[in-house]
């Protein structure tokens, strides 16, 4: 088991809402999956004010004082396991910035809109420790962790994040990763952890970067893997939803003129505004449900 | 508080439970050796079991959506969700009634063994997978892998099926009224006979559904599979 909860805001009115919204969702998937959570939200200024880039980062034993300093107007934020490193640098420069001043770190999410923050615990502990309630933005989504291919650390912790503003969120246990690992590592792609899913965020990374969009590469992802998913990508625009043939991995999606939101039970949507009205319904099979901003 | 009576008559006045107030299992626990004979379930927002293992002949509503396993082992009660259903409504029914006026989500009825679980909207995946001799009603469409192993009971479908409908199916009856999807392992069209045409009636009319029985058609056991062929045993 795994909860998944993901909130795209189509009414910027809820824009200062969107943390409270997500921790509210998270909240109620805890008992699938209390070993650790993971959250992504795009369009936080607090943490990544406009014209930055944003680097999400597990310092481990590296120090925090060795990112402090690396660029002028830099905003650095510490959540648990987490730091974010935003400055006024293209991604690409703050990415390698990062990288060189701490080699032992692993970074977890960068790109211009988005911050992820990854720990293990107690899932309404760690939402606290982000500071999720106080968070805004216009899209964000959630994981908390039920471990079944590889360890409770914070790097296995859900979103991978392995390209520019894309996160992916998993529920389920791929079959054939280890092949496609090997398929992806030959064409020069680099791997952070033993984690199945990291082995679907990769693909779905490649295919973007050849200038699919999400919908186009989830198609593939579909016809390229084996076992069971239900799977939450975002990117830059867009939040889209696709399920293995089986679909025993549970999904539900609700809209509304507001927002589109998706998670693993209904439970976790029933305290959203305007759910009464809403038009529900789950994912079918193998079909990929896509939203553009 | 109101009279007690066995058959749960809409004279009785309902005990009133808000789980914005109240517990799933506080409320479970007072289901299960009922003071009253009808119960509102108020502000559901989705708790899974609701209603599950009630073994006494009173009536619910559930006022909003439930999550998984609401009427759970149903033996003789009246359950009706004024909305949507998550996972195995009515899953392992005995007896009784359960009514979701809304959608269900997948493996609704599963296992049961008796009893009619009538769904207004539509089913997801694996309605009546493993049926025992439940009665299932579903007023829209089913989804796929529907009726998988299915060993008793009838499934009626008065919209469309997904693919995979009755895989491995033993003898449980399933009418569909729309389109089907693939048809599973060893599951096959079969004639609709005058007793089909009656049974039928009968379930169409407790569930409330306006549709003629001659426009559905009837899906079975080819029986084909499930019965040990002597020339089968090199591959076992």
């Amino acid at each position: 088991m795994c909860g998944i909860v993901g909130l795209h805001l189509r009414d910027p009115g809820l824009y200062p809402k969107l943390g409270r919204l997500l921790e509210t969702m998270l909240s109620q998937v805890v008992e699938r999956g209390p070993d650790s959570a993971g959250v992504a939200v795009y369009g936080d200024h607090r943490r990544c004010p406009p014209g930055h880039a944003a680097v999400s980062v597990l310092l481990g034993d590296t120090p925090r004082s060795v990112v402090a300093g690396l660029f002028e107007d830099m905003v650095i934020t510490r959540a648990g396991a987490t730091t974010i490193v935003a400055a006024p640098v293209s991604v690409a420069e703050l990415v390698a910035a990062v990288r060189s001043a701490a080699p032992d770190a692993l970074i977890v999410g960068s790109g211009r809109d988005l911050t992820v923050y990854k720990g293990i615990g107690d899932p309404r502990a760690l939402a606290a420790t982000y500071d999720l309630a106080s968070a805004r933005g216009w899209q964000g989504l959630a994981h908390t962790r039920m471990a079944t291919e590889s360890a409770v650390t914070p790097e296995g912790c859900h979103p991978f994040s392995v390209g520019p503003d894309q996160c992916l969120v998993h529920n389920g246990s791929f079959a054939n990763h280890a092949t496609i690992r090997r398929e992806l590592m030959a064409e020069g792609i680099t791997f952070d952890s033993a984690n199945d899913s990291e082995v679907g965020a990769r693909f779905v990374a490649a295919r973007l970067a050849a200038g699919e969009d999400l919908e186009k590469a989830l198609r593939a992802l579909c016809e390229r893997f084996d076992g069971f998913y239900t799977l939450l990508v975002t990117s830059a625009d867009g939040f889209a939803v696709v399920r293995d043939a089986i679909a025993c991995k549970p999904a539900i999606i609700a809209e509304t003129d507001a927002w589109v939101a998706m998670a693993s039970e209904y439970r976790a949507l029933a305290g959203l505004p305007g759910i009464a009205d809403a038009e529900i319904y789950e994912p079918e099979p193998e079909r990929v449900y896509a939203w553009t901003r | 508080m109101d009279a007690l009576t066995p058959t749960g008559t809409a004279t009785a006045t309902a005990s009133t439970v808000d789980l914005a107030e109240s517990s799933v299992r506080a409320l479970n626990e007072e289901l299960h050796a009922p003071s009253h004979s009808r119960y509102e379930v108020l502000r559901p927002r989705g708790a899974h079991a609701l209603a599950a293992g009630v073994h006494d002949p009173v009536t619910i509503d559930i006022r909003g959506n439930a999550g998984y396993y609401c009427a759970g082992m149903n033996d003789g009660a009246t359950i009706t969700v004024h909305g949507n259903t998550g996972t195995g409504v009515a899953e392992n029914m005995m007896s009784g009634l359960v009514r979701v006026r809304g959608d269900a989500s997948q493996s609704a009825g599963a296992t049961g063994h008796g009893g009619l679980l009538v769904i207004e909207g539509s089913a997801s995946m694996r309605c009546g997978i493993s049926m025992k001799g439940i009665d299932i009603v579903v007023g829209g469409d089913i989804g796929p892998m529907s009726a998988f192993m299915a060993q008793a009971g009838r499934l009626v479908v008065c919209g469309d099926a997904g693919s995979g409908l009755g895989d491995s199916i033993y003898e449980a009856r399933i009418y569909v009224r729309g389109k089907t999807g693939s048809l599973g392992a060893d599951c096959i069209e079969k004639p609709m006979r005058d007793e089909h045409l009656a049974e039928l009636s009968e379930l169409l009319t407790a569930a409330g559904m306006p549709y003629a029985p001659t426009e559905f058609r009837r899906y079975g056991s080819a029986r084909a599979l499930y019965h040990f062929a002597a020339h089968n045993s090199d591959q076992y």
